[in-house]
């Protein structure tokens, strides 16, 4: 009886390693997931060119319904480190595959802070940046790390919070005082990424140190997970719309939050898109990078992001301005 | 105290370390305290006790010392949140919160190891008792006493548990600056800020307090041979 258990165990620890084993062989036989961008994009840039070749084989079978689509090979990946909006609201999930389809190379991204994504380019991590906050965009291309800036679209930043006691508005500035004033609860994102840089800026802007104010809190996390715990605090916080709608749409709970400040100008929020610069780290994928901005830049990509979740949210959750 | 606040506020960008720290250990040794009476409590039960689908308690105990801590983290949020069940505790984004999510992680984990602890060596004392002729009260007595340094080591380990804990303490605390930012979600913060090195340092931080406390209770369990095998 005992001998028997015995044997069993190692049966069975035997198919777990082998299980397991399989498992990983055959994550590496295909293309990194998206899922794990940190892995990929430590392997992706040096290892595409030797790879390409040894993969096709075995990837025409589970991607052959795409194949018939797909007129131009499958080149390789580009490594993209973006803001946390343009993963949060779906955009890249709906761009990618067209952008596979119709150039061959596979994007990935890495969602993260302005500021976190800018320092992945510093350091070479990543291929491409699409981040939205201009005046660190054009020091990291004075400095060398990116090539050059393009424009891409814009988005807009609204104030959310209860209906009381700030009516609706375009006055960015008496909002913002009235909270100061009234010490009402704000809930900022306190991670410097571009939102939050933008929120701090206005506090600046209007000489107010937000603070002394002892209702105001910062998050140190995404633009989701902020919204909420605005939403559970009954307090107001700077949000691009975006997000906003996204989560509004999504999220289980319904939020009861409402939009109490848009339109004001100096509430738009520009993302540019910049290749990260290959006499800095000549082994970064800047032929796919290259093409990302060609592409995204065209009329007819612009056209897409341009109508964009106008379907699903009743408004286009970003506006093109390549061309402008 | 203010010294340390200022020098920490030197070396740190502005994160808030200092009451990251006052709340880290805060919690963590609330939480401890909580889940150590529970754990072990609970595990001196299910030692003693005898009952049916006995063996599927203690497979599901043992199950529960590797729950992800996320996952009791998502749970808990769910209860907190001002539409969950526990609203109006109003004890979502507070320290007692992140204490309520850290106690449902740590129990299971004192729980499990008390029990194992006992099972193999309770009986010995017991018969040892037996022959004194100790009551039902005076052997249970004995039997924690005698066993006093494997609870201990169930018990820090319940403790290294909390302080290093980040998901749970993501999701209900919400990391929010001065109020429920724990050294860990600081070091998470600083890490999606880009300050690779400054989340290192609070790491290390961390693992120093923590030896300075190993240190400190070993201290106090003088009296006792030092027992270098936990």
């Amino acid at each position: 009886m005992k001998k028997q258990r015995q044997w069993l165990a190692v049966v069975l620890a035997t198919l777990l390693l082998a299980g397991a084993l399989s498992g990983c062989g055959g994550k590496e036989a295909e293309t990194p997931p998206a899922e794990s961008p940190a892995e990929a994009q430590e392997e992706a840039p040096a290892e595409t060119p030797e790879e390409t070749p040894a993969e096709e084989p075995e990837e025409t079978e589970p991607a052959a319904d795409e194949a018939d689509a797909a007129p131009v090979e499958k080149k390789g990946v580009l490594m993209m480190a973006t803001t946390t909006s343009t993963a949060d609201t779906g955009l890249l999930d709906y761009l990618a595959p067209i952008f596979l389809e119709q150039t061959g190379w596979e994007l990935q991204w890495n969602a993260v802070g302005t500021g976190e994504a800018l320092k992945m380019g510093e350091n070479g991590d990543v291929d491409i940046v699409l981040v939205h906050a201009k005046a660190s965009e054009e020091e990291f291309v004075a400095n060398g790390f990116g090539v050059e800036r393009f424009q891409v679209m814009y988005n807009d930043f609204i104030v959310v919070g209860p209906a009381e006691p700030i009516a609706h508005t375009e006055d960015i500035e008496a909002a913002f005082k009235t909270i100061q004033e009234e010490q009402l609860t704000f809930v900022s994102r306190g991670d410097d990424s571009g939102t939050d840089k933008k929120e701090k800026g206005i506090w600046k802007k209007l000489e107010l140190d937000q603070t002394q104010n002892p209702n105001y809190l910062e998050s140190g996390q995404g633009m989701g997970a902020t919204i909420t715990m605005a939403d559970e605090k009954g307090a107001y916080c700077l949000t691009d719309r975006g997000t906003w709608l996204k989560m509004k749409n999504d999220a289980d709970v319904e939020l009861q939050l409402e939009v109490i400040c848009e339109g004001a100008a100096d509430l738009l929020n520009q993302y540019g898109i910049i290749a990260v610069s290959p006499e800095k780290y000549p082994e970064v994928n800047n032929e796919a990078a290259n093409t990302m901005i060609e592409w995204i830049c065209s009329e007819e990509v612009q056209e897409l992001i341009g109508n964009y979740g106008v379907e699903e949210y009743g408004q286009a959750l970003f506006t093109p301005n390549a061309n402008e | 105290m203010q010294v340390i606040k200022e020098l920490l506020d030197t070396f740190f960008s502005d994160v808030g370390v200092f009451d990251a720290i006052c709340v880290t250990f805060q919690m963590a040794f609330c939480a401890t305290a909580i889940s150590s009476v529970l754990g072990i409590l609970l595990g001196l039960l299910l030692e003693r006790a005898d009952f049916v689908g006995k063996k599927v308690v203690i497979r599901i105990n043992r199950t529960l010392m590797g729950v992800p801590p996320v996952v009791v983290g998502l749970i808990v949020y769910m209860l907190l949140m001002r539409r969950g069940p526990l609203g109006r505790l109003n004890m979502l984004f507070s320290i007692r919160g992140m204490i309520l999510a850290q106690v449902l992680i740590i129990t299971p984990i004192i729980c499990g190891m008390t029990y194992t602890t006992l099972v193999s060596r309770a009986p010995a004392v017991r018969a040892f008792a037996k022959t004194m002729g100790a009551d039902r009260l005076q052997t249970q007595w004995l039997v924690v006493r005698e066993l006093k340094k494997e609870l201990y080591f169930a018990v820090v380990t319940g403790f290294g548990r909390s302080i290093s804990e980040v998901g749970a303490v993501m999701l209900v605390g919400g990391n929010i600056k001065g109020h429920t930012r724990t050294m860990t979600t600081t070091i998470s913060l600083l890490k999606s800020q880009g300050i690779f090195t400054e989340g290192l340092t609070l790491g290390l931080l961390l693992l120093l307090m923590a030896f300075v406390i190993q240190s400190l209770a070993d201290f106090f369990q003088k009296g006792e041979r030092s027992d270098e095998n936990y």
